[in-house]
């Protein structure tokens, strides 16, 4: 009776600690038989090319998460950091600096511009011991304000085409057995067959996403911000510096948020200040599925990555099939109490004992 | 002859209320202390004092024969004093060697420039302070979460010695463990005093505080009331002591 009651567990285990991947799997089975133009290099791509809002802002998510805390401003630091680049590179290429180094300038602006957010969310949790919930939420309000102040209703126009060439070029062009382009498109006949690889923006995304990781996985800064999340009372008293370290995590948050602010202006050309307000939801949603515990401690931005996939899938599966987008809102939210729910009844289903 | 710690008619307030009443008491090295009391004693406003996260009022602290002062947790575990509190404070979802090493990581390069954990450093050095004190853990790669009671208060323990304490306080150490454990957290106490250690144990086990204690230290209403050698007093005495029933003969 006891053997097979822990089989039974086992196998719970099993599944509890793979149901994502699974899933990812199953559901992208599902799409290649009702949306034939699903599985193929142009339907993954698409995965990728919309899924990158998220893939950052759950990155982004998932170090504050780790600690215990949560951020709600990432949707619209995001929105107001792709305002603030539109209008800094139609600035600089207004006063004659060349386009690339106006783009870059005006992007690497945007970046410090964007630490300020999350310096202020850090030291309203970390040193003013305002809960999270409430300083980040008061930020969301005071980023969208600036950002419609900014606007003042007209978006950002006039960018150089070159912030469309990169925003929605590709990685490799290619040929098969005859062109390999890097980043640049090759000049063809028509009727020839041009294979695009992997967008330009998911190829900027991951670059800062894969160093992260490693640093979250690998480095002191890591260790000590699971320490942090698993116990704060251990970390004071093992002399990390606490309250520092949350500031830097806030502010490792509002970075990511505002990569993919600048990176949503070379993509669709423009600064809108709700850019990024939809995929919040997604992004904390990415996180537990990918085995966050919003309790903190635990989490990875593997996890949160698959995570990501999961909710891309759905959304580019569905918008192939042609069902309303509206469906998927429900579905997430769904799965977001069902993640939390297991996590704070069985926790052991789902998070690795090793 | 002198004490490895000692406090000299130490003082705490706050506000109105005196939580220490200038006391005075002292742990020789390889001597294990008992500090006993009931709630509301001033045992635990005593060691706070020691481990550096109140300052006396008045009094001073001597520690290896010269007046210290200990401004933050952080001085004291410099010098040497480690506190083990009730809690243990070990981050439950790192493993054994992170939290043995948690906030003093070994870090090594890679492509020589950049710092990252040195995991197997860490894993080696854990190994060779839990062998000397004779603690098994099934592996050193499991969860803080995955231990027993007892296994984690060894690891708080060794987590102190592998940073080259000289002085260890610990607050309700059998608290909590099941009776085997107990008896296993004794024998490192009893271990560590042989390796020369200078302990004191605040505790309301009073069983297992004779059964490890040199000499007992009892306070009642932030004073110090008595100070006796274990094997010349029994258990009974020294209730009678803590409740203040009896005649105290100072």
């Amino acid at each position: 009776m006891e053997r097979s009651n822990n089989r039974g567990k086992g196998f719970l285990m099993f599944l509890g600690r793979r149901w994502a991947l699974m899933f990812l799997v199953l559901e992208s089975l599902v799409f290649s038989f009702t949306a034939p133009a699903f599985f193929s290099v142009k339907g993954i791509q698409i995965v990728l090319f919309f899924g990158t809002t998220i893939f950052l802002l759950g990155t982004a998510e998932t170090f504050v998460i780790i600690t215990g805390g949560i951020d709600l401003s990432v949707g619209f630091i995001m929105g107001f950091a792709s305002i603030v680049s539109a209008k800094l590179t139609v600035i600089f290429t207004r006063m004659g600096l060349p386009p690339g180094v106006g783009i870059l300038l005006g992007i690497l602006i945007t970046w410090m511009i964007g630490l300020i957010p999350g310096y202020v969310n850090g030291t309203l949790v970390a040193r003013l011991n305002v809960p999270p919930f409430i300083a980040t939420f008061s930020m969301l309000g005071i980023t969208h304000g600036i950002s419609e102040l900014l606007i003042r209703g007209v978006p950002a126009k006039n960018l150089p085409y070159l912030a469309n060439a990169i925003g929605n070029g590709y990685f490799i062009y290619s040929v098969p057995g005859e062109i390999v382009s890097l980043f640049k498109k090759p000049i063809i006949q028509r009727g020839v067959l041009l294979y695009e690889i992997i967008p330009n923006v998911v190829v900027i995304a991951f670059v800062f996403i894969l160093v992260f990781a490693f640093i979250l996985k690998r480095s002191k800064f890591g260790q000590h911000t699971y320490a942090v999340g698993g116990n704060i009372d251990a970390a004071i008293r093992a002399g990390i510096n606490v309250k520092a370290h949350l500031i830097k995590i806030y502010m490792v948050s509002s970075f990511f948020a505002t990569l993919s602010g600048t990176i949503y202006m070379l993509q669709y050309i423009t600064g809108k200040a709700d850019a990024g307000a939809p995929f919040l939801l997604d992004a904390i949603v990415s996180v537990v599925i990918g085995g966050a515990s919003l309790y903190g401690g635990i989490g990875t931005v593997g996890g949160t990555i698959l995570g990501c996939l999961i909710l891309s899938v759905l959304e580019t599966g569905l918008r192939m099939m042609g069902v309303p987008t509206f469906d998927k809102y429900i579905a997430v939210g769904i799965i977001l109490i069902f993640a939390v729910l297991v996590d704070q009844f069985f926790p052991e289903l789902i998070h690795k004992g090793d | 002859m002198g004490y490895l710690l000692e406090v000299k008619d130490i003082t705490k307030r706050f506000g109105g209320l005196v939580a220490v009443n200038c006391v005075s008491m002292g742990v020789n090295a390889g001597e294990v202390v008992g500090l006993l009391g009931d709630n509301g004693a001033g045992k635990s406003t005593l060691i706070k004092m020691i481990s550096g996260v109140y300052h006396p009022d008045e009094g001073s602290i001597f520690f290896l024969n010269e007046a210290v002062r200990i401004n933050s947790p952080m001085d004291a575990l410099s010098m040497g004093i480690e506190t083990i509190y009730q809690d243990l404070a070990l981050a439950e979802n790192l493993n054994v060697y992170s939290n043995i090493f948690l906030g003093r990581e070994k870090l090594k390069k890679i492509l020589g420039l950049i710092n990252i954990l040195d995991h197997d450093y860490m894993l080696a050095e854990s190994k060779k302070v839990l062998n000397s004190l004779e603690i098994e853990i099934p592996s050193l790669k499991n969860k803080i979460s995955m231990l027993s009671g007892g296994q984690r208060q060894a690891v708080a323990i060794s987590r102190s010695l592998y940073w080259n304490a000289k002085f260890l306080i610990m607050d309700e150490p059998t608290a909590a463990l099941g009776i085997a454990e107990q008896k296993k957290v004794l024998d490192l106490i009893r271990l560590l005093k042989s390796q020369g250690l200078g302990i004191i144990i605040i505790s309301h086990q009073i069983h297992d505080i004779f059964s490890v204690a040199d000499r007992l230290v009892i306070m009642r209403r932030g004073l110090k009331v008595a100070e006796r050698i274990t094997k010349e007093t029994d258990p009974n005495e020294v209730v009678s002591l803590i409740v203040g029933a009896e005649m105290v003969k100072r």
